[in-house]
């Protein structure tokens, strides 16, 4: 046993001696799905030789898991699908470059400056194209209460995008508004799904009409089912079924390869980094810097008007809304 | 009961044993640290709500142990004591469901009786009665756990002596009789402890009550730990289950203290008497096919219903080797070792009776409720903190599957030293050979099918294990589980299907061994 500790020892002194250089590969933590990114993180290699190592996870687990881990997160970037995530271990997350960060605009960005949105997403209804025309699907989500829509649709309350959609109908249309919002909905039958996907594959079914979603969703299902009779549905500006949000990054104060990581936020946000989901990502979601164009057939990033709010904000907020979720009988 | 009763253990024994327990117990201390850590830790045992989701558990957890129990034990005896046609192609069928990962069992159940799903589609009818909650619930965990019960009731049933059967028929007992006087208090500590794992892992399941929309307390601790900030509910919710955990223990506990029946040769020299179906052939046969179609051929079928949609539409189809092979390497690694670990433990428990001694047998039980992402986060936490080696590395992976499994491979250890009589080790010990020496040459030799069925519990749990291995395994290790899971991530079923089947086919070689191991036994016993 001692010479089994002995040969440990040793060899984490000599890995712990090789390791100040850049040779080491940089570990990512990613909550964005490996058959989305994993082609990006090639193109970081190919372009800059920095190897990377990926674990790949769900976001809220990998936020979990870098808090337990604490001052000893073998983490160096994380790569989360949220700015929940990101703003719960914000705590352990170095300041970045303001280079860096000024590439996006500041709704897009942590306030503190701790992490910044890589690419955007709006929330849409998904539509089913066969019972429905594009003008005949409501404009606000506050429309979805009228009886025409009662067990026609599909949220997923346990979906941090679904969340982050009632933190910001709690702050543009108020409190009161959103509770009674969710307890007529609930009255009206909303049908409950897991999370995003499921809810845009009922609707293509016709198993529901409507459905509350991420707009990148649609091209997932299509990718799987062509012909699938589903599109998205842009809503009115301000309305916070409207709401934009970003996937994003942040480098961890515990990592002994800051440069890299920093070099890795600056590749997502370089041209390149930025033109994947426009070229080759097939989810097509919004780059956030100037001067590129989303994937045809979208609005322009500029065109959507979500509700007025923080995304920062978003996550300090958190709690409340699923303390009101739980109130109103979508959680337990 | 007098298990060499009075004799003190060895040291070793109760050394090796207690390790053991201590390091099963580690993400229950990591709970008291959370819990500890202050946050809304009790507030929430006051909330009625909380206690509705004990109650929804509790009525889930009846129910698939019912469940479990009814299509386990009947199929257990018809492939081990009758004539029943293709036995041991049933036997292996009848445990396959076993290693489908439960999510991916819900997906399929969903998939065909959803309102929506292939059976609504081949019937053209608009919509069916919707199949989720309690109902769906149980469906998708009753063939994610009757293989337990099925199994360990199997082993019993090989093990048990068979002329105990042929003497209570020739002192004149009826076939019927002799099933119930004897047979059945044989099988019912093995059945019982099938029963307690088909009921602490549906506790701890995640995937089905998830995707089948019913409220449970597993699922609740997920939306804790997603809702981010504060993770001392979530501690107290586990130490709910924790506490659910004990009572079925109890009740497994009182069950099993009625009725034991040792064998008295320790060989399977000769095949037990066989009962001729006769008339009750078809029967037989239909409720295996029953039992077989709907929780092993409709998943399968939906699975390849998907990889079909795949071909037709183009899609690039890659056979999954090199996650095969981790999948084989890390789950067979942890049903080895598990069951080592389990051999003192159970020893100690059977052949030392004492209050010590149980209560180290019972509380390696208390981890085995616990959700997969409690159990992966307690391990990040003492091994980021004071294991940096072995953290992230297939060591720990391995560990961590012996942490969530263990009870698996006790319980099959455990249902077969209990029918091994202590006489035997008694014998070995008056001619002076060492209690170690006779648990090695002795006691393991007799347990042999026992230790068998814990490990293939073990290694098939391991093979689908998901929340543990995400979050553990050394960087760029694919699983099986985690490529299904990072496929029906964005909706590529057709994709998943791939490795999903893959997972069924690596398998079932391994429990076709398992259902021949009679085989091996007899040809080098004796």
């Amino acid at each position: 046993m001692k010479t089994i500790a002995f040969v440990g020892a040793l060899l984490a002194a000599v890995s712990a001696g090789c390791g100040g250089g850049s040779d080491d590969p940089l570990t990512i933590y990613s909550g964005r799905e490996e058959e989305l990114v994993a082609p990006l993180f090639e193109k970081f290699t190919a372009a800059t030789g920095i190897e990377v190592e990926v674990r790949y996870g769900d976001s809220a687990e990998l936020a979990a898991t870098i808090a337990e881990e604490g001052d000893n997160s073998p983490a160096d970037v994380f790569f989360a699908q949220d700015p929940g995530s990101l703003g719960s271990v914000e705590s352990q997350l170095a300041e970045l470059p303001v280079g860096t960060l000024e590439l996006v605009d500041p709704q897009f960005r942590d306030a503190d400056g701790r992490w910044v949105g890589t690419s955007g997403r709006s929330r849409v209804i998904a539509y089913n194209t066969e019972t429905l025309t594009a003008a005949e699907v409501p404009d606000s989500v506050f429309d979805l209460t009228d009886p025409e829509w009662k067990g026609r649709v599909g949220i997923a309350p346990t979906n941090a995008s679904f969340q982050a959609f009632v933190t910001a109908m709690r702050f543009s249309a108020g409190e009161d508004a959103t509770r009674k919002w969710l307890l007529d909905m609930k009255a009206n039958q909303v049908r409950e799904y897991e999370k995003n996907t499921p809810i845009v594959e009922a609707v293509a079914s016709g198993e529901i009409d409507l459905g509350l979603v991420n707009h990148y969703y649609l091209y997932l299902v299509k990718e799987e089912q062509p012909d699938a009779s589903v599109e998205n549905h842009f809503l009115e500006a301000g309305d916070p079924g409207a709401l934009v949000s970003v996937a994003g990054a942040g480098v961890l104060a515990s990592s002994d390869q800051t440069e890299d990581a920093e070099r890795f936020l600056a590749y997502l946000l370089s041209e390149e980094g930025q033109r994947f989901y426009v070229d080759e990502a097939e989810e097509a979601e919004y780059p956030l810097i100037d001067g590129i164009e989303p994937k045809e057939g979208l609005p322009l990033l500029s065109e959507l008007e979500g509700p007025d709010v923080d995304l920062t904000g978003l996550g300090a907020e958190h709690e409340a809304t699923i303390e009101l979720l739980r109130e109103t009988g979508y959680l337990t | 009961m007098s298990r060499g009763a009075g004799s003190r253990p060895p040291l070793l024994l109760v050394v090796t044993a207690g390790i053991v327990v201590a390091l099963l117990l580690l993400p229950l201390a990591y709970l008291v640290i959370r819990v500890a850590g202050g946050g809304r830790a009790f507030e929430i045992l006051g909330e009625a709500s909380t206690w509705r989701l004990v109650w929804n558990t509790l009525v889930l957890a009846v129910g698939v142990v019912a469940a479990a129990v009814a299509v386990g034990v009947p199929l257990a005896w018809l492939v081990t004591r009758t004539d029943l046609p293709a036995r041991r192609v049933w036997a292996t069928a009848g445990a396959l469901p076993l290693v489908i990962p439960s999510y991916v069992a819900a997906f399929c159940l969903l998939g065909f009786f959803g309102d929506r799903g292939l059976l609504a589609d081949g019937l053209g009818v608009e919509r069916l009665p919707e199949l989720s909650g309690y109902w769906g619930s149980l469906a998708a965990l009753t063939l994610a756990t009757y293989p337990y019960v099925f199994l360990l009731t199997q082993s019993a049933l090989r093990s048990l002596d068979p002329s105990l059967e042929e003497a209570a028929r020739g002192l004149g007992a009826s076939g019927r009789r002799t099933l119930i006087r004897i047979t059945a208090p044989a099988i019912r500590s093995a059945a019982g402890l099938g029963a307690l794992l088909a009921a602490l892992y549906t506790f701890s399941d995640f995937g089905v009550v998830s995707l089948m929309n019913y409220d449970t307390l597993t699922r609740a601790i997920y939306i804790q730990y997603k809702s981010l900030f504060d993770r001392a509910p979530a501690a107290t919710l586990a130490l709910l289950l924790v506490a659910l955990t004990a009572i079925a223990l109890v009740i497994e506990y009182r069950t099993r203290q009625r009725g034991r029946v040792y064998r008295t040769g320790p060989g399977t020299q000769r095949q037990p008497s066989v009962l001729r179906l006769g008339r009750w052939t078809a029967p037989a046969l239909a409720f295996c096919t029953a039992v077989v179609g709907l929780f092993l051929v409709l998943p399968a079928g939906v699975l390849a219903y998907w990889l079909a949609r795949g071909i037709a539409n183009d899609r690039a189809l890659d056979v999954p080797w090199s996650e095969a092979l981790n999948s084989l390497t890390a789950s067979g690694l942890a049903a080895v070792a598990a069951v080592a670990a389990a051999i003192p433990v159970a020893v100690l428990a059977l052949r030392y009776p004492s209050r010590v001694s149980r209560t180290f047998e019972r509380l390696s039980y208390a981890g085995n409720a616990l959700p997969g992402l409690v159990i992966a986060l307690s391990l990040v936490f003492f091994a980021a903190r004071y294991a940096s080696l072995v953290y992230q590395t297939l060591a720990l992976l391995v560990f961590a599957y012996i942490v969530r499994f263990f009870p698996q491979g006790l319980s099959g250890v455990e249902s077969a030293l209990e029918r091994v009589n202590p006489r035997y080790e008694e014998a070995a010990r008056s001619l002076g050979r060492g209690p170690l020496r006779t648990t090695a040459s002795v006691t393991v030799p007799l347990v042999r099918s026992g230790v068998v069925a814990g490990a293939a519990l073990v290694f098939l749990s391991a093979m689908k294990e998901l929340p543990a291995t995400l979050l553990l395994r050394p960087i760029g290790f694919e699983t099986l589980a985690t490529e299904i899971w990072g496929l029906t991530q964005v909706g590529a079923y057709s994709r998943a299907a791939v490795p999903a089947l893959a997972l069924i086919v690596v398998s079932a070689p391994v429990l076709y061994l398992v259902s021949s191991e009679r085989r091996f036994e007899s040809g080098s016993s004796g």
